[in-house]
């Protein structure tokens, strides 16, 4: 990567607004990210997440406001901004009709890979995330840790420099969760990449996010460092601090769209 | 592009081929149809002096088959749509229209397949040996009223919403389609309020250009078919195209 792109932000999101109907679900939303690190974006269910994912990702066009991926804007040219990102929705979108490596080999052929190269590239996210004896298994039978993994490895093989994860450790057991957050560490300090997800698990978030922003229907309402928001909130932990940002009373009382200690 | 277009086909053909009931239903309603209907009015046929009943339906029922089986298919895309997989192309740096395209040759190509294994099955019953013009022409209507069913199968798959609604919906338009086209009767001698719907009908034309090819009794002319079939799908592709650009995952 060039010296030049490593200064822009991987991710910059400009008064982004969404409605449904009469409904603002993404209501000037302000969010710039740097390249390589770990983003959390967290909030109640309902908040605005996924919604805004699904507009850095180029699925959904925004009503108002500008994004821009390594400094590609999404609106002029979303074929180019959609080679720099891999995606994992909050719901499974593996063709479970499919095996493993069928559906690899789809996303390998929906991104222009050369045929030639197809075979190391499964072969590297296979081993990366520990997938190399699930190869030919149908997607169907596998459990929903794996599938995870799977659809994590898949979003990789275009080598994109930023992936989005929306709730990737969603219905996942403990363990499965640990290796999951294992091989996402590994994945960033091996290829530096940038990693935006959302989580509901506080404890997961509080350990491996750099920065994090809370929202609220669809506001930000605190954005940081993480120990910069749990000493923000008076608290000890993430969580603590989330349910004490995001409750009723320090809505009203506090400042909406604080920003501590950038 | 060519890579693209290959795998979403060939995505098509497996998940055909893997779905062993949809093989062995979709080769066995043809039959069902042939065998019903054709001892059922191959006696009022024969009497009727038409000539053989087997000969006249079994285009009939191949052209059906490939009615049902194209339009149908417009539900693997609902299916796309609920679980998910139509995200992973949607978020591809490649332009919708190539996704469509790649679909909709896959749901035609597993409707030729079918057309062909029951035509096959048809010559050798009827112990007809057409010559290998006749067949690609046959080959070639066939081609035609798969595509603008599978065109016309995205189109619904694009714009319903829910699995249940689009078996009863698509039931409800193909069934029409599928009396109103010559498949089972022939057109000469119906009243003119159901030989001007049938001519509103791709269909017919497909039925009677294979009928046609294999026989050589058109009722319309081949070339005059073969255009109306081609805007049909030109059409019917146009239409796709903008419903699919819509969807919103
Ligand atoms: N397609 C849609 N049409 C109407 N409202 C929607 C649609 N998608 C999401 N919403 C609404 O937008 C809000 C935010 O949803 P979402 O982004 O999924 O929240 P989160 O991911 O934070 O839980 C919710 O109130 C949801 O009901
Ligand atoms: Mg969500």
């Amino acid at each position: 990567m060039s010296a030049h792109s490593r200064r822009l932000p991987a991710i910059a999101v400009e008064s982004l607004v969404k409605r449904y109907g009469a409904e603002t679900v993404v209501d000037g939303l302000n969010v710039s990210i740097a390249s390589g690190e770990t983003f959390a974006f967290l909030g109640p269910n309902g908040a605005g997440k996924t919604t805004t994912i699904k507009m850095l990702t180029t699925l959904l066009p925004p009503d108002e406001g500008r994004i821009l991926l390594n400094g590609v804007d999404l609106a002029k040219d979303p074929m180019n901004a959609r080679r720099h990102f891999g995606v994992v929705f909050q719901d499974c979108t593996l063709d479970k009709t499919m095996t493993v490596h069928e559906n690899l080999w789809m996303h390998c052929a929906l991104h222009r890979i050369p045929r030639a190269q197809r075979r190391l590239r499964i072969g590297d996210v296979l081993a990366l995330f520990d997938l190399a004896d699930r190869r030919d298994s149908m997607v169907s039978a596998l459990s929903g840790g794996l599938r995870r993994r799977v659809e994590i490895a898949r979003a990789l093989l275009h080598h994109p420099a930023l992936i989005f994860l929306d709730e990737p450790t969603l219905g996942l057991d403990p363990k499965s969760r640990r290796i999951l957050w294992a091989h996402l560490q590994h994945l960033q300090k091996e290829c530096g990449t940038t990693i935006f997800l959302t989580s509901h698990y506080l404890d997961e978030v509080e350990r491996f996010a750099h920065n994090v922003a809370v929202i609220q229907k669809g506001r930000i309402i605190m954005q940081g460092t993480v120990d910069s928001i749990i000493r923000y909130a008076e608290k000890t932990t993430l969580e603590d601090s989330f349910l004490f940002l995001t409750s009723e009373e320090t809505q009203t009382k506090e400042d909406r769209a604080v920003v501590a200690g950038a | 592009m060519i890579d693209i277009l290959y795998c979403l086909w060939l995505r098509q053909i497996r998940s055909f081929l893997r779905a062993r009931g949809r093989v062995v239903s979709a080769l066995a309603q043809p039959f069902l149809f042939l065998i019903a209907l054709g001892l059922g009015f191959a006696p009022i046929f024969r009497k009727a002096g038409e000539g053989n009943y087997f000969v006249f339906l079994a285009p009939g029922v191949i052209g059906a088959g490939i009615l049902f089986n194209a339009v149908y298919s417009g539900s693997d895309l609902l299916w796309d749509r609920q679980f998910g997989f139509i995200k992973e192309t949607l978020v591809a740096p490649v332009s919708r229209v190539w996704i469509l395209l790649g679909r909709a040759l896959g749901v035609a190509s597993v409707a030729l397949i079918q057309a062909v294994l029951v035509g096959l099955l048809c010559l050798a019953a009827g112990r007809v040996l057409p010559d290998a013009g006749q067949i690609g022409l046959a080959l070639l209507f066939a081609l035609l009223i798969a595509l603008i069913f599978a065109f016309f199968g995205s189109i619904l798959g694009s714009v319903m919403s829910d699995a249940q609604s689009f078996s009863q919906i698509v039931s409800f338009i193909v069934t029409p389609l599928f009396y109103l086209s010559g498949a089972v009767f022939p057109l000469e001698g119906q009243t003119t309020l159901v030989r001007v719907l049938a001519f509103c009908n791709p269909l017919t034309y497909g039925i009677d250009g294979m009928r046609g090819a294999l026989s050589g009794r058109f009722v319309v002319a081949p070339s005059l078919s073969l255009l109306v079939l081609a805007v049909s799908a030109i059409l019917s592709a146009g239409f796709a195209q903008l419903a699919f650009s819509r969807i919103r995952p």
